[in-house]
């Protein structure tokens, strides 16, 4: 794979730059996406949790919430959906060698979540919206649920395709296509790092809704406006964010295990951990990371508590940074004996055209094939490679960590606060002075933007950790880019951020606008009761 | 897994290349009456009430529509990876124009009647437009490209370059091909609006619709004497091994004037493709007239089923002809996934598509009817 540019340029330091755009390119659609995708994801559930109240007490308080937090949800549905369009095909646009090199196992997930996710959840939110006169009571419901069903399981299918590029199961590569394919899908369905990153980040997305519902409804409360519909809403999402933030954080804790077991440099950084430490390791709670002496600075560390964490072991020793730039060191070599092997195996044609020794070469070292194309940024054939550009590109798979170090912490800080946050209101609402605190509905309203930052750090810590690699171990990410033209790259780049913002600003706008006029009045007739037995309370 | 052995890798490959094609005219026929009806907006609908008339008649079901395309992008992945990677790269520009456009959609329909202005309202009008006009157009204009064969190549790692510029696309065929499928969808488009308003929305509708019917019959007429006379197909000179590999390199191939029309002498019942382009559009065009609705509709889908269907019997077993380097052309026997990764994915396709229909017409059963003022009155809160 020389990095050869368009029109058959050596590399140059201009090709580096596409590699770098290419990546500003992704973090910057793949963030706006994600501002969008944890409100809809939680306020889905949050509306069929509201409007089955509806149906089972058939309380027209519930309908008229469910309307008035379904009008939020559109107006933040509608740009996640707009952003959501360009995600699908960025791929092949921007990463057509990672599109080729991985298409015939990334593809599937990402095909089935249109097939299973997207087609449920467009269809029935059309009826969300337009079916309140046109659909029985329950069959409105099941329409809402669907919703949420479809939202969730799309999660549950982009989670998958991106769990198999942190941990790349169930698959070979194949010199005669010279792509990975499919070897076992169960393996990839079931991975273990997708199933864990799945309920971390919808529970995500249910803390970021209940937050939002919560703030918004004490905005009210402060207001003195709305007031049944503000204190109806924050029970329920008080109770609910409160069981979400519990399983973040459990979620988040087995994902912290989970790059224990797969990707042991990712947590190494997110540490700053650059020696290897006795069992159990110590947990730095703060520090200033410094690439440059590779060391940490006025590090506050917390004797075990990262050997516990990382290894749920009080005598498992964590690697350190340094001590896995060596093993990366020994990949790349044996990866180099792939490398060859595997050139030998396409000048001669097939597998079978090669001597036995060549073809033990490339089966016993296959596995390392990934780390000779880290070479690629220093040399066109890694073969040629010096002592020194091999150093380097051990050194490479340190991922950024000082950015990881941060991120990490600030997410994980906030994700207390939620916890502490609603479990407050929780205890208000049992005892009934949910709006009884001024002081404490005021910090509601202004948490209101944290799950935001706590969701995009999330994206940046599993993403930026898995750098330098597209597919951990696999495929880096400066071989994975299309031979694209700067210029180009700087339009679209340019142009999506133009697009982006300006809607967002439109969005902002509309949101605002909505909640100042608040919830509808409701003057339909009461819906009739499931079972005459149930009567309302109050 | 050995269950995927039951179904060959070649029966595989034109399995996928069927199913393709049911996402791509899936995704023309149902979101195709939502781009028609988005370029019809500015024509037929004159005042604020006759345009929430139009954007209500798509406003519960684009949503679901435009899914085809996001699932035919996802499918073409999955089936078809380097058809994915080579296509999206190459026409980088032209579908970042695309993608530009049909972001305005979404937020087109949810925002426009939010706000009680009438430039904030006319800005969104310009937007749907834009977001239905543009991306008909380009998609006509890419099939157009793909004929002629695209300027790209494949190096020994399979990795590709692209040696075409973003005006290169512009070219007079493709342009023809981009003017087909604008005259198509706004045919289908009309025929939707014709059966779902009323009064002089739905007159103007049929009026335009009838217009565009006659255009798509002309033009597609013209294409296919340009393809005849003006340009070459291309055909595999060595032989195929319909289970090979999926690395396009291990083929030769020329290009040969009259190689797209080989299909049809060979199996003249493919014959059928062009001749439902031109009768549905000609159903289309009497069905406006005569003010059968559902008819009309139909007619207008059958035509966009055949003049995309023309397309890819005319190339098979190509799907994306390089112009540069005639041995990196995709073909069917080589650019598809793992014999493995087509069973998965034809399993999961078997089990989801029933379904899919199945819910979607009850959605439209659950919708039916025609959209007028009090509709739109009816459900002020909630309507577009």
């Amino acid at each position: 794979m020389p990095l050869t540019g368009g029109r058959g340029d050596p590399v140059t330091v201009m090709e580096l730059d596409i590699v770098a755009l290419s990546r500003l390119q992704f973090a910057i659609t793949a963030l706006y996406h994600f501002l969008f995708v944890p409100l809809t994801l939680g306020l889905s559930v949050l509306l069929a949790i509201m409007e089955t109240v509806y149906v089972m007490t058939g309380r027209v308080i519930w309908r008229q919430m469910t309307k008035f937090w379904g009008t939020l949800f559109g107006i933040n549905f509608a740009l996640g959906v707009a952003t959501g369009i360009v995600m699908e095909f960025q791929f092949g646009m921007n990463w057509s060698y990672y599109s080729h090199y991985v298409g015939d196992i990334f593809g599937a997930p990402l095909a089935i979540e249109g097939l299973m996710a997207f087609f449920l959840e467009a269809t029935f939110v059309g009826l969300f919206f337009f079916g309140w006169d046109k659909l029985s009571k329950v069959g409105h419901l099941a329409a809402t649920w669907a919703v949420a069903a479809g939202s969730n399981f799309s999660a549950l299918w982009i989670l998958i395709a991106n769990g198999w590029m942190q941990n790349p199961v169930g698959s070979a590569f194949n010199p005669q296509t010279m792509r990975m394919e499919v070897v076992d899908f169960y393996e990839v369905l079931f991975n273990p790092v997708a199933q864990a990153k799945f309920v971390h980040t919808v529970s995500a997305g249910y803390v970021t809704a209940s937050i939002f519902v919560l703030g918004v409804s004490a905005w009210y409360a402060l207001k003195g406006r709305h007031i049944e519909i503000a204190k109806r809403s924050m029970t329920v999402a008080a109770s609910f964010g409160l069981a979400s933030a519990l399983s973040v954080v459990v979620l988040g804790d087995e994902s912290g295990y989970l790059s224990g077991e797969h990707q042991k440099m990712k947590l190494a950084a997110i540490e700053a951990m650059w020696e290897t430490e006795p069992a159990p390791a110590a947990f730095t709670v703060f520090g200033i990371p410094d690439t440059e002496a590779r060391e940490t600075h006025y590090a506050v560390r917390v004797p075990w508590v990262m050997g516990l964490i990382g290894t749920r072991s009080l005598t498992t020793e964590i690697p350190g940074i340094k001590e896995l730039v060596d093993r990366a060191r020994a990949n790349i070599r044996s990866g180099l004996l792939a490398y060859d092997a595997l050139q030998r195996i396409r000048e001669a044609g097939s597998t079978t055209a090669v001597g036995q020794e060549v073809r033990d070469a490339f089966e016993t070292n296959g596995g390392d094939l990934g780390y000779a194309l880290l070479l690629k940024r220093y040399v066109d054939d890694p073969r040629q490679a010096t002592d020194e550009q091999i150093e380097k590109a051990a050194w490479d798979t340190v991922p950024n960590v000082p950015t990881l170090f941060w991120s990490f912490r600030i997410m994980v800080g906030l994700g207390m606060f939620f916890i502490l946050l609603t479990a407050t209101f929780f205890i208000l609402s049992i005892r009934r002075k949910i709006d009884a605190y001024p002081f404490l509905l005021r910090i509601a309203v202004f948490a209101i933007p944290l799950p935001w930052i706590a969701a995009e750090l999330g994206w940046v810590v599993a993403e930026s950790g898995r750098q330098p690699w597209t597919i951990e171990g696999i495929l880096p990410t400066a071989a994975a880019v299309s031979n694209l033209g700067a210029a180009s790259l700087l339009i679209t780049i340019g142009g999506f951020v133009v697009i982006y913002t300006t809607l967002f600003i439109v969005e902002m706008g509309l949101m605002l606008k909505a909640i100042r006029k608040g919830p509808e009045p409701d003057f339909e007739p009461e819906a009739k009761l499931i079972s005459p037995n149930i009567v309302p309370a109050e | 897994m050995i269950l995927h052995q039951f179904i060959d890798y070649e029966t595989l490959r034109v399995i996928w290349w069927l199913l393709i094609g049911v996402l791509l005219i899936g995704f023309a026929i149902t979101d195709g009456f939502d781009l028609g009806t988005g370029t019809l907006l500015p024509f037929v609908a004159k005042t604020d009430m006759e345009r929430r008339i139009v954007i209500n008649t798509i406003g519960p079901v684009w949503e679901g529509n435009q899914v085809w395309l996001i699932v035919a992008g996802g499918a073409i992945f999955a089936a078809w990876p380097p058809l994915y990677a080579v296509s999206f790269s190459g026409f980088y520009l032209a579908m970042f124009i695309i993608l530009a456009s049909l972001i305005l959609r979404p937020v087109g329909f949810k925002y426009r009647s939010k706000r009680d202005s009438d430039t904030w309202r006319a800005a969104w009008d310009c937007a749907l437009f834009i977001g239905g006009f543009v991306p008909a157009l380009i998609f006509g204009v890419a099939m157009g490209n793909v004929l002629q064969g695209v300027p790209f190549r494949f190096n020994n790692d399979l990795r590709i370059f692209y040696e075409g510029s973003f005006f290169g696309l512009l070219n007079p065929f493709a342009l023809l091909c981009g003017l087909i499928s604008v005259a198509m969808l706004v045919m289908h488009g009309g025929a939707w609006l014709a059966l779902k308003t009323s009064g002089p929305v739905a007159d103007r509708a049929r009026r335009y619709g009838g217009i565009a019917a006659l255009i798509t019959i002309i033009l597609f007429g013209l294409a296919g004497l340009w393809v005849w006379a003006g340009f070459g197909g291309y055909r595999i000179t060595s032989p195929i091994d319909p289970t090979g590999a999926s690395n396009p390199l291990m083929k030769t191939v020329v290009e040969e004037s009259g190689a797209w029309f080989a299909n049809y002498g060979s199996y003249p019942v493919l014959l059928l493709a062009p001749l439902f382009g031109f009768i549905g559009a000609a159903g289309a065009f009497i069905g406006l007239r005569a003010r059968w609705e559902i008819a009309t509709i139909l007619s207008s889908a059958l035509s966009i089923f055949g003049i995309i269907s023309t397309v890819g019997v005319s190339m098979f077993p190509f799907i994306l002809p390089s112009s540069l380097d005639p041995r990196s052309s995709l073909t069917v026997w080589d650019a598809s996934s793992s014999h493995l990764t087509l069973f998965i994915m034809l399993v999961v396709t078997v089990i989801f598509i029933p379904l899919i229909v199945a819910y979607t017409s009850w959605v439209y059963h659950v919708l039916w009817g025609k959209v007028d003022e009090d509709t739109i009155n009816d459900e002020s809160g909630h309507a577009y």
